[in-house]
């Protein structure tokens, strides 16, 4: 990362790319391996990802990431050409799989802004060893050959035994940028530093390209000059060129006399008009976009800075509030405005039509995170020695972006410990009558203003004894456990510092993993629960709220303090009267309603808050529920429905003290601040 | 290059702005805070109370949108409430990062302080608030004293971390 290279957006771009272009990669890999064979399309396909990644490394200079695609991308230049038999497939997916692992872990350094110190040669030496080992299987024959692709390595040379004519030619080559791709003389400097690797007596004019900033001006107005010798064809040559990056137009020339059959006249002038190959801008452009969406998808999709959306989201907040503040100003009141009002209904709609619009743009399919389960999968199912097959259902499902970020780290904790804890090794699932490969099914659906993320397993099942006597031994028990449902028992393994495995393996059972999820899924809105029959297996869902920013809130008041909380957690309000209120001692106080009991939690006492309506049938009761616990909520008054967008605590009050039960603040109106209560929170309060 | 230029830009900038002071009072005393901390200054607004909070932090205001919590400096020094009225001013400062309202009794001037005419409080005097102050300035015959701003809003974490233990 040396002179002009720290331009942010280059670099922006390089990682946004490579990051897909791996992540595209691993998921072939993974497929290819459970076929057990490459197809013809994969390995084109890896072998396109490789040279991709290869070319951008090499662009920006991480000469590690760019020697090791290089090597792969040989290997499977190797495969593609020769199509060996009988290669060792699950061999083959470990290599590339550390391939990119080791590409993704110097991909972290990049963007953290480290120095990229991983040290690629062993990798490559296991790369050319692998590559060695099915070309002498192919064939021994070959081995001279061989010898001398692993001497100068890389396709283009592979390439040259089919058309060397044994002797070097001259070409000239003028070469134009797009128009606005900017760094064109990196982009120069790119081509000359590979055309080097093919060629001799390589001249360019600027010669000067990385020095000399007024190199770029050149390249831009007359184009890029190279003359070089080459042993390859005409048709190489431009093929070889045209692969760069940016090229809108190519003109290649042959300097010197040869003896060209066909099609091909020669020439001995050097002027670029006399060119032989010469492509519209327009053709160009076509054959880059079928060189890298070779799977045809031609969608138009622009990729958007994340921060932009955040943004934009932030404004559409603030323009909901405003749209409040306008349409539900007091001074109207009592004001009969027809006109004012059907203008201000069109404004509310076009406001929640925008607002909807806003959120779809944010909403990403699952399907990435899932599909990175199914490394995890592998990986463990390899070192634990079980079969594990992994469904993925409705994967299609789409959440808000900032979202996905909080639920990938906790679904890895879940798919480990199913993987790990749950499903059983081969021979005690053969003994149970159980198929041999254990089933790990990874499902999402939409539920109202929810989304469920659900990991089943049909593993062993969670055993009720070892958690109770586990938590006996912690000390978690809040109850006698005679008296503990089923589902309070399951959920123990939520809290923190518990586990039930005995020993500690490579992928959990550190005793710390259950707590940390709930504290992710806190962190978004969401909770998580966990049902389990013994010897079927484990189900656990994750709810989580589809976004974040805006929900649909109800205002209450207690004393001076304005609340609100959200309305899909409402079951019903009513006025209570006191017959139905029973006291319980210790001053618990509960209130029956159609024969049920629930507790009630007076809100102003709860927050210390001022207020003479104390009596409750002056107030208001709150029937919430959330994860099937239900309470009521004692409050002066309800002042009515609005879309809210959710503000965080200041950063310092939230440093100063974690409220229990406030998930946030957000602004009504009138410009006044609205505290948002957390009903899961709330309702753990009690317990 | 283009760096340094920034660099040298922001240096000047702070170079205007050292030495210099924004002085309120609170009671009797005067006080006064290097001036680039500070955002804005504006008069008392309606303030949402947070429940749980220590006494001294009043609760939120919405400051155009923005949320940031308001600190009553008086209590935070452990002097007697006053009622706010017109004169109550929140200086709206950003320290590290944090936008935080402090609430005073009122705003007078701001003042250049020489650092020969600042000196350090005296040792002996282990008071309350005394932590929070980083120097004493001379300016005529009155003094002033020069709050310390970071650790003023540092004490918040410090606190939170004795309740957890």
């Amino acid at each position: 990362m040396d002179n002009g290279f720290s331009n942010q957006t280059i670099l922006d771009t390089f990682i946004y790319e490579t990051a897909q272009n791996i992540e595209q990669l691993e998921e072939i890999i993974l497929t290819s391996e459970k076929a057990s064979c490459f197809a013809p399309d994969a390995v084109n396909e890896i072998f396109r990802i490789m040279h991709t990644i290869k070319g951008s490394s090499a662009m920006m200079r991480y000469s590690n990431i760019a020697s090791i695609s290089h090597a792969t991308e040989d290997l499977f230049y190797y495969i593609r050409e020769e199509r060996p038999e009988n290669m060792d497939c699950s061999l083959l997916s470990d290599l590339i799989l550390e391939c990119v692992d080791f590409i993704k872990l110097e991909l972290e350094k990049v963007k953290n802004e480290d120095i990229l110190d991983g040290e690629p040669s062993n990798l490559i030496e296991k790369i050319r060893s692998f590559l060695i080992s099915i070309k002498k299987e192919r064939n021994c024959s070959v081995i001279s050959e061989m010898k001398e692709q692993t001497l100068h390595k890389g396709q283009y040379t592979l390439s040259r035994k089919d058309t060397e004519t044994g002797e070097l030619k001259a070409y000239e080559a003028v070469i134009y940028f797009e128009e606005g791709c900017e760094m064109e003389n990196i982009r120069a400097y790119t081509i000359i530093y590979n055309l080097k690797k093919i060629s001799e007596d390589c001249f360019c004019f600027p010669e000067d390209i990385t020095e000399d900033n007024g190199s770029v001006n050149i390249i831009q107005k007359q184009g890029f000059k190279i003359i070089f010798k080459c042993g390859k064809s005409m048709r190489e040559m431009y093929d070889f060129l045209n692969s760069f990056a940016f090229i809108r137009d190519l003109e290649l020339t042959e300097a010197s006399g040869c003896q060209f059959p066909g099609q091909i006249c020669m020439s001995e002038g050097k002027a670029p008009e006399e060119a032989f190959v010469k492509m519209s801008g327009l053709q160009a452009s076509d054959h880059a976009v079928h060189g890298s969406e070779s799977k045809g998808s031609h969608q138009s999709i622009i990729s958007v800075d994340v921060q932009k959306l955040d943004k934009l989201m932030d404004l559409m907040g603030e323009m909901v509030i405003s749209e409040a503040m306008v349409t539900q100003n007091p001074e109207l009141e009592g004001m009969s405005l027809s006109s004012f009002y059907k203008a201000a209904r069109q404004l509310r709609k076009i406001t929640s039509e925008m607002q909807d619009m806003v959120m779809s743009i944010r909403m990403v399919p699952l399907s990435a995170t899932f599909h990175k389960m199914q490394r995890i999968v592998r990986d463990m199912g390899r070192s634990l020695d079980k079969e594990v097959e992994l469904m993925l259902i409705g994967e299609e499902t789409e959440v808000d972006k900032n979202i996905i970020e909080h639920i990938s780290d906790p679904l890895m904790h879940l798919v480990r410990n199913a993987v790990d804890h749950g499903i059983e090794s081969y021979e005690s699932r053969i003994s149970n009558g159980k198929s041999k490969a254990g089933k790990v099914a990874l499902e999402a659906k939409n539920a109202g203003s929810d989304v469920l993320v659900i990991v089943k397993d049909d593993g062993k099942g969670l055993n009720k004894e070892k958690i109770l006597q586990k938590a006996k031994e912690h000390g978690l028990l809040s109850k006698p456990e005679n008296e503990m449902t089923d589902r309070e028992i399951f959920n123990l393994i939520f809290l923190p510092g518990f586990s039930t495995n005995d020993k500690v393996t490579e992928f959990s059972g550190r005793g710390v993993g259950m707590d940390v999820v709930v504290k992710n899924l806190e962190a978004v809105g969401g909770s998580v629960s966990i049902e389990s029959e013994e010897g079927a297996g484990t189900v656990t869902t994750m709810k989580i709220p589809l976004t974040l920013a805006i929900i649909d809130g109800m205002n209450i008041r207690v004393g001076n303090a304005k609340y609100t909380l959200p309305t899909t957690s409402i079951q019903e309000t009513f006025q209570p009267k006191s017959r139905n209120i029973v006291e319980a001692p210790g001053r618990n106080e509960m209130i029956m309603v159609r024969g049920e009991c629930y507790p009630i939690l007076r809100l102003h006492k709860m927050y210390s808050v001022k207020t003479d309506i104390t009596d409750f049938e002056k107030g208001i009761m709150l029937m919430v529920e959330q994860d099937g616990k239900c309470m009521c909520l004692f409050a002066d008054e309800l002042l009515g429905q609005q879309q809210v967008v959710v503000k965080a605590l200041p950063s310092y009050i939230k440093d100063t003290r974690n409220i229990k039960g406030l998930a946030g603040c957000t602004l009504l109106g009138d410009g006044s601040i609205s505290l948002i209560l957390n009903i899961g929170g709330l309702l753990n309060i009690k317990i | 290059m283009a760096q340094e230029e920034v660099q040298r830009l922001l240096e000047q900038e702070e170079d205007t702005q050292k030495g210099r002071f924004l002085i309120f009072t609170m009671g009797n005393e005067m006080y006064g805070i290097e001036i680039r901390f500070v955002t804005e200054i504006i008069g008392i607004q309606t303030i949402t109370e947070v429940p749980e909070l220590p006494q001294y932090i009043r609760g939120i205001i919405n400051l155009r949108g923005k949320i940031i919590p308001v600190m009553d400096v008086r209590l935070k020094f452990k002097k007697p409430f006053m009622e706010y009225n017109d004169r109550t001013c929140i200086i709206v400062v950003d320290i590290n990062e944090v936008s935080i309202g402090l609430i005073v009794d009122r705003v007078l001037e701001v003042l250049s302080i020489p650092e020969g005419n600042i000196v350090s409080p005296p040792e002996l005097n282990r008071g309350l608030g005394n932590r929070y102050i980083k120097g004493i300035g001379k300016a005529g015959n009155a003094v002033k004293l020069l709050l310390d701003c970071e650790k003023l809003i540092a004490e918040g974490e410090l606190e939170n971390l004795n309740t957890v233990l």
